[in-house]
């Protein structure tokens, strides 16, 4: 039952990714794509915890909550560059 | 005790980064003790130029609840706008509303405009930085305002009583 | 071994949820039709689908290897604070870059005021209590 789940889930998240690459392409304006970038982070933090639950370890925690962090930051700091025209001031 | 007050500004913040370090490491040895308490101290006395200060939690029971009421309006919202994007019967009617804030302390206004975000169907989208007013983005609006009057029943008289400004 | 069947079941039920919020959040992004209406999707949806399962491979590990795992729970409170504020910022920059609206949106964007945006710069952070008090004194002097 947990691998047929964890197959479903596997598929959703890899055409959310999917699609996140395409509005990244496509995307008309940079907001649009800055928010594809920031849902690519959190849709591979997914990715990354079943990846973990696949092969049953928890070696890949380190990696999920980095890419957690670093990808809020990432966001943050673009966003000031487009607001302000600076990041820290 | 002046001391300690000194050295210790923020016992919430240090036991709460303490106790985050040791659920990172997974362990409780004494190293990992030790090295938690001195990043317990040392964190908050590094960083406590950038805070301000927080206003007192008065009614910690009702924080609960809010918390509670916020989190199933979270699933409730997720449902919502699943359905808005799976099954679309009609085209939405997005809308752009100044809603007043009647909140003034900064860390109440944060909240508020989290819950915002997270909650059915709304994002907050600028606010004034003298916090008179938040611009909200609504995704399906069909009275507005009935949608600010739920805000505030909902939302801001809760914080209101919480932190009692 | 009922309890587990159970258990067992709760996860499949959370991951496949989870896995349907992600998707319907990053479908919202894919397919509405102006930049606001787009940022719904990856803040409500796409946040609580990795809450989902994060709680999952919570319970997973805690009931497999028998004892408790809570750090999948720190990822999900980071994500449930900082999902907001990356929304806000995004959705302030839109703003202010003018993107254009969809024709049916109602309501009008009020003018944006320069402070809004942060022409001026962002209030002093209060006077702090440093604990080494001839360096307080000595900076606060330099900074006058």
């Amino acid at each position: 039952m947990l691998d047929t789940a964890l197959m479903i889930s596997l598929t959703l998240i890899v055409l959310a990714m999917s699609m996140n690459v395409y509005r990244l392409a496509i995307g008309p304006d940079i907001p649009d794509r800055l928010l594809a970038l920031d849902t690519l982070y959190v849709n591979s933090i997914a990715l990354i915890v079943m990846l973990g639950l696949w092969l049953n370890t928890k070696t890949y925690f380190e990696a999920a909550i980095l890419i957690a962090m670093l990808g809020f930051v990432s966001t943050m700091a673009i966003c000031r560059y487009l607001l302000r025209g600076d990041i820290i001031e | 005790m002046r001391a300690l007050g000194r050295y210790l500004p923020t016992p919430t913040l240090s036991l709460v980064l303490l106790v985050v370090w040791l659920l990172m490491v997974r362990s409780l040895a004494p190293g990992q003790l030790l090295l938690g308490a001195f990043l317990a101290v040392g964190i908050p006395l590094l960083t406590q130029r950038f805070w301000e200060p927080l206003p007192q939690v008065k009614h910690p029971i009702k924080l609960a609840w809010f918390v509670l009421v916020v989190l199933f309006d979270i699933v409730k919202a997720n449902v919502q706008v699943s359905l808005l994007i799976l099954l679309p019967k009609r085209e939405p009617h997005p809308g752009f509303i100044e809603y007043p804030l009647q909140v003034k302390d900064r860390l109440a206004i944060t909240l508020l405009a989290n819950t915002i975000t997270m909650t059915p169907g709304t994002v907050s989208t600028n606010i004034r930085l003298d916090g008179s007013s938040l611009l909200i983005h609504a995704l399906d609006m069909s009275d507005e305002q009935a949608l600010i009057r739920e805000i505030h029943e909902r939302y801001e008289r809760p914080l209101k009583e919480i932190f009692e400004c | 071994m009922t309890f587990y069947v159970i258990v067992e079941g709760v996860i499949a039920f959370l991951l496949i949820a989870g896995g349907v919020f992600a998707f319907t959040g990053s479908l919202g992004m894919l397919q509405f039709k102006d930049f606001f209406m787009r940022l719904h999707g990856p803040t409500k949806g796409t946040t609580l689908g990795i809450g989902c399962i994060l709680i999952a491979s919570m319970l997973y590990f805690t009931v497999t290897q028998r004892e408790l795992h809570v750090q999948e729970l720190l990822i999900t409170l980071f994500l449930f604070i900082t999902a907001p504020v990356t929304g806000h910022m995004l959705a302030k920059t839109g703003l202010h870059m003018h993107l254009r609206f969809f024709t049916g949106t109602r309501g009008s964007v009020p003018e944006f005021r320069d402070e809004d945006v942060g022409q001026s710069r962002v209030a002093r952070p209060a006077r702090a209590k440093h604990p080494w008090k001839h360096r307080k004194a000595k900076r606060s002097r330099l900074r006058r």
